[in-house]
């Protein structure tokens, strides 16, 4: 560790790990009350489960963001943090209002929520991913603000270097799309329409330019590569995310109400969203084998490279099975849209944030070459663990939208949604059976931070 | 391939390229909000169908249901649940609708369960009055069925 205030990202990083493990808990308990509906009903109903779910992953990354840039932004401006204070305040400002915004989630009946927490001066609650109550929100609003004035103030006095002037402008844009959060038309559609302008813009835009410069900054940490040749390759990814990733939320609009000339922008763009992801892959693959240096801590380069490729099945792939808009006539709001959700989340930002904890933690623990191998091979076994089991889970969901579409969609002998999830209860057991998995890969990948250094 | 293509030209790339994809977003958006009044039938939104959205989102109902095909997978979509269960007349309608959240949960073993909420006659109305609004929403020919 080179500058002292890296410190600040460690218990980022720890906290982002324990939320995942809430995350995938509560996930497992949907997988539960999927096929047995009885189960915590109606002590914790099925959206109480799916708001703790979706909000702790929301959460968790967003700590994991701001470890990662805590980490790094230090090493890239050659200065130390501009107030490390801050930014141990602003953790433990977020950490609380995080777990109290999940307990009132769990133990006050959400429409009370919405009466205790004022939501009647400005409804924002209640819609999908921003369910949060208004305090809630505005908190976000300060945490993010004070961060990001950390991070400039930083960036300002030090060294400016392509990673961290793409990285700001993400933090920036994902501050600046988070304001839609408080807009909310009485109209349905206008509401949906500007509800994606967080939602799409967020994951498929500013938070891929995070994502980029995080994998650029462990890249070249981990193999040594010349900045300028790593630099060249970060804007070609950003460039080719930029110019598909904003005019591709127009596949969100096919169908909601928004005009048809959506159904040609969205195709046509959302069919280009695929290339930064294949470009990630080849800039992994080819800086890994251009390295300069060994590095001891090879793990973390193996996360790097699975981030990439990972990320290009499930954001590039699966995201381009439904995206073309006479197919996505009859994949829209199935499990498909479910499938694609899991792995293009896992494989991109999840994984991003374990390549940048897998590299950055060691370090902070006092082990500048990385974990013993012992160790290292503990977490690579928790890498395929988790990686099968998302793989796994993604393909059955995705068959269980196959089912769904012809039930419900297709030909003429049309049974309704209730009748075809029963038809599909089989595929909902397979997809519990590869969450475990996932949970149990968490926690082999837990346990290799408490493996002993040899001696 | 790479080799061709330098740092500073890539740079151009994700400034140009950026910048021209965000101004045709924006003027492309200014013109759906134009167009949104009239594919939503606007005029229709009444009093009532926007406090059945304000209990559509008091309740979450987006955390089981669809609607217009956005939302949580664990319960049906509900676009089209007037045509479905009203058969697209106003008083069946919402008499199945007082009838439906006046049951819940539903006493079947292991079927999934919809939370009693205890709504009041007047904001179940709501509620079918919001739902009937939106089941006339040009969705460009969405969903492709009845049932959803």
């Amino acid at each position: 560790m080179k500058y002292s205030s890296q410190m600040v990202a460690k218990p980022y990083f720890i906290f982002a790990l324990v939320l995942l493990a809430g995350e995938i808990l509560f996930g497992l308990l949907m997988g539960v009350q999927y096929i047995w509906g009885d189960f915590l009903f109606p002590l914790i109903p099925f959206n109480v489960l799916r708001m703790v779910h979706t909000n702790l992953l929301i959460v968790l990354l967003l700590f994991g963001f701001m470890g990662a840039t805590y980490y790094l932004v230090p090493e890239e401006t050659e200065s130390e943090l501009w107030s490390p204070k801050l930014a141990i305040i602003t953790f433990w400002i977020f950490a609380a209002a995080g777990v109290a915004t999940i307990l009132g989630y769990l133990f006050v009946p959400y429409a009370a929520l919405t009466e205790l927490t004022f939501n009647n001066l400005l409804p924002t609650m209640g819609r999908e991913f921003l369910e949060q109550p208004l305090p809630t929100k505005v908190g976000i609003v300060i945490v993010v603000l004070s961060y990001l004035l950390n991070v400039t103030m930083t960036i300002i006095k030090g060294r400016k270097t392509v990673i961290t002037t793409v990285l700001l402008t993400g933090l920036l844009g994902l501050a600046v799309f988070f304001l839609f959060a408080f807009y909310v038309p009485d109209n349905l559609i206008a509401d949906k329409f500007f509800w994606w302008f967080t939602v799409h813009l967020w994951v498929e835009a500013t938070w891929e330019l995070i994502l980029g410069a995080i994998l650029a900054f462990v890249l070249i940490k981990t193999t040594g590569v010349d900045r300028e040749h790593i630099d060249k390759w970060l804007y070609l990814i950003i460039a080719m995310t930029m110019v598909s990733g904003i005019l591709g939320t127009g596949h969100h609009f096919f169908y909601m109400g928004a005009p048809e000339y959506w159904l040609w922008i969205g195709s046509i763009s959302s069919a280009v969203e695929p290339v930064p992801f294949l470009l990630m892959i080849l800039f992994a693959f080819s800086m890994s084998r251009e390295r300069k240096i060994q590095h001891d801590n090879e793990i973390a380069l193996t996360w790097a490279k699975g981030t990439a490729v990972m990320g290009f099945i499930g954001a590039g792939v699966w995201g381009f099975f439904h995206t073309l808009a006479p197919v996505n006539m009859y994949t829209h709001g199935t499990q498909l849209t479910a499938a694609h959700g899991h792995l293009s989340f896992y494989g991109a930002y999840i994984m991003i944030v374990f390549t940048v904890i897998s590299y950055a933690m060691p370090i902070l623990r006092g082990r500048p070459h990385g974990n013993c191998k012992k160790a290292q091979k503990v977490e690579l076994t928790s890498f395929w663990m988790m990686n099968i089991g998302m793989m796994g889970l993604t393909l059955a969901l995705s068959a269980a939208g196959l089912v769904q579409i012809f039930d419900q969609r297709v030909g003429t002998d049309l049974i309704g949604f209730m009748e075809s999830q029963e038809s599909i209860e089989g595929i909902y057991m397979v997809r519990l059976g590869f969450g475990l998995l996932v949970f149990s890969g968490l926690f082999t990948y837990f346990y290799s931070f408490f493996v002993k250094e040899e001696a | 391939m790479t080799e061709r293509i330098t740092k500073s030209m890539a740079k151009n790339i994700y400034y140009g390229g950026g910048t021209f994809a965000l101004m045709i977003f924006i003027a492309l958006a200014f013109d759906t909000v134009h167009q949104i009044p009239k594919r939503s039938n606007q005029q229709n939104m009444t009093e009532n169908v926007v406090a059945g959205k304000k209990l559509w989102e008091k309740n979450d109902c987006v955390g089981c249901h669809t609607i217009v095909g956005e939302g949580a997978y664990y319960a049906p979509e509900l676009m089209n649940v007037y045509q479905r269960r009203g058969a697209s007349d106003e008083p069946t309608f919402k008499a199945y609708m007082q009838g439906w959240m006046a049951a819940q949960p539903l006493d079947i073993p292991n079927r999934r369960k919809m939370p009693q909420f205890n709504l009041t006659e007047d904001e179940v109305n709501s509620l079918a009055d919001f739902l009937i609004w939106t089941s006339k929403v040009d969705a460009n020919e969405w969903p492709p069925t009845i049932e959803g």
